[in-house]
């Protein structure tokens, strides 16, 4: 069974569908990308797919011994969090959370882990630096950090190279892809169709109300749709 | 001044002094407490909204009980203001970025909603011969904890503790659901519950603090420490010990400030004055620092 399926899916909001039908499956390393255009609605299907909103109709199932709230999320930046005193190690820790149940505190096993996730992504020195004095690549590895804390298994990612300049954002596909090839599944949004697509696997192409294209890559590729968006990439490269 | 101190020490050895006190201290240890999350969550007036409440709902039910025939004063009692503050704090918390009117103005509605209908009350139904002063008292909290009573300053002390205990128990949620909401949400943190546990410490919090600084001033005791703290220190669990430490201090001196002259000055005023001041230097210190490391 898939961890993830997104079965006739509609999503929306205030009783207004704004992308019908969807349909998709997500198996343990899978890399899907989803790709659409602003206000398309890739980021009400992400809050749909992480229970933050329910689905309009259509269900959601997760199996392969993922339970719902086992799913790593990487947010688009907030207000909030632009002037919020907080260290590296309080944002990354804080990503256990789910874990403790009504423990109150952390325990060893859960500092352990926040220490790892901040080593395998290189932030571990700046673990007591202040989270709003970071760059934005620093500031992306320490959400990143934090969501491994909640999860090993399937990282749902939002836009995760918004705001970085051309080597940060290099950089984050290529941490992305590393922690696709350990075993994590990625479900990653995007509008920036030339490099994000590079590792993926699947694609689910949403356009105005209604999707695309879903599949893999490959037959992506093949697509009409698909076709266009390799000239594209072509005609980048050259 | 050598005076002023001995009638310091004079008052020091009284009992109703010693009380004040110790409530202010407790007070102004619990107000700081949710300092950071309100200035983040941007509801820095969340204070004078719900003190508003208080002071209406005070007027409100004064006036009952006068038109059912008990003689009663205009004193802040606890025991029917807190429900009704809570449930306007759960209310204006919870209501969400969807709502029909958004946070900021349904605050602006309710705060001086209350405030309205509370002098309306006041003025029609009071028998008092000194309106203005009651008013005065009310707003401004000018010799309120000088007059505690001894189950008010119990109830006090009862629930700073629970205040502070369940801040303890809860901080590392408080500190996942203030950063980041959704993520909680998404990762199985039932952040509704922790907002709504939220929404009732506040209640409490700001019903306390108007025993000591007044309906009018109750925001600067909640925010004042935590501004404070933020220009020096970058980590949440820094910043929150030193907005404590900074609002103990603030009130502790502001209570003796003012017992310093012949004639005394209210005492809201004066540790919300001691607090600007700590601001100041503060912000000072956290500028000259910020100069020195881009040297």
């Amino acid at each position: 069974m898939a961890q993830l399926s997104c079965n006739n899916l509609s999503v929306g909001y205030e009783g207004k569908a704004v992308v019908t039908d969807i349909s998709f499956t997500v198996n343990a390393g899978d890399y899907l990308c989803i790709l659409g255009e602003n206000g398309s609605g890739k980021s009400t299907l992400m809050k749909t797919i992480l229970r933050l909103k329910s689905p309009m109709s259509g269900n959601i199932e997760s199996g392969d011994g993922l339970l719902p709230n086992e799913i790593g999320y990487l947010p688009q930046q907030t207000v909030v969090q632009k002037d919020f005193p907080a260290s590296v190690r309080e944002v990354v820790l804080s990503g256990c959370l789910n874990g403790c149940g009504l423990r109150p505190f952390y325990n060893r096993k859960e500092k352990q882990l926040a220490a790892e996730n901040m080593e395998r992504l290189g932030i571990s020195d700046l673990s007591i630096r202040c989270y709003r004095e970071l760059s934005g690549g620093q500031q992306q590895r320490a959400l990143l950090a934090r969501a491994l804390c909640a999860t090993r298994k399937i990282l749902l990612l939002d836009e995760p190279t918004a705001g970085l300049d051309p080597n940060a954002t290099l950089e984050m596909y290529d941490l992305i892809a590393d922690l696709n090839k350990s075993g994590t599944s990625i479900i990653m949004i995007s509008h920036d169709l030339v490099n994000s697509a590079k590792h993926a696997s699947h694609i689910l192409h949403i356009g105005k109300q209604s999707v695309l294209f879903s599949g893999t890559m490959s037959d992506y590729i093949k697509s009409d749709i698909g076709r266009r968006f390799v000239d594209f990439m072509g005609g980048e490269s050259a | 001044m050598s005076e002023g101190l001995q009638r310091l020490q004079g008052f020091l050895e009284m009992d109703f002094v010693q009380n004040a006190v110790i409530v202010g201290v407790l007070i102004a240890f619990c107000s700081s407490l949710l300092g950071v999350t309100l200035v983040l969550k941007r509801l820095s007036f969340i204070g004078s909204g719900l003190s508003h409440v208080s002071f209406g709902t005070t007027t409100i039910v004064a006036a009952i009980v006068m038109i059912i025939g008990y003689d009663s004063q205009f004193d802040n009692n606890i025991f029917y203001v807190l429900p009704v503050t809570i449930l306007c704090s759960v209310l204006l918390l919870l209501s969400g970025p969807n709502s029909k009117i958004k946070g900021d103005s349904a605050l602006a509605m309710i705060s001086v909603g209350a405030l309205a209908v509370g002098y309306l009350f006041m003025n029609i139904f009071s028998k008092s011969a000194n309106l203005s002063g009651d008013v005065c008292k009310v707003l401004f909290g000018s010799t309120a904890i000088l007059t505690l009573k001894p189950e008010t300053v119990s109830v006090c002390i009862v629930l700073s503790l629970l205040v502070t205990a369940v801040f303890i128990l809860f901080y590392n949620k408080i500190f996942a659901i203030t950063f980041d909401e959704d993520f909680s949400s998404a990762t199985g943190i039932k952040s509704k519950i922790y907002n709504l546990l939220l929404a009732v410490i506040i209640a409490v919090i700001i019903v306390l603090a108007m025993n000591l600084v007044g309906a009018l001033l109750v925001s600067a005791l909640v925010v004042f420490p935590a501004l404070t703290a933020m220009r020096l220190f970058k980590s949440f669990r820094a910043v929150t010990i030193c907005s404590v430490v900074v609002s103990v201090v603030c009130a502790a001196l502001g209570i003796l400030i003012s017992m310093l002259p012949e004639k005394g000055t209210p005492i809201g005023s004066t540790i919300v004055a001691v607090d600007i001041a700590v601001f100041a230097v503060f912000s000072i210190i956290g500028f000259v620092n910020q100069r020195l490391r881009t040297l």
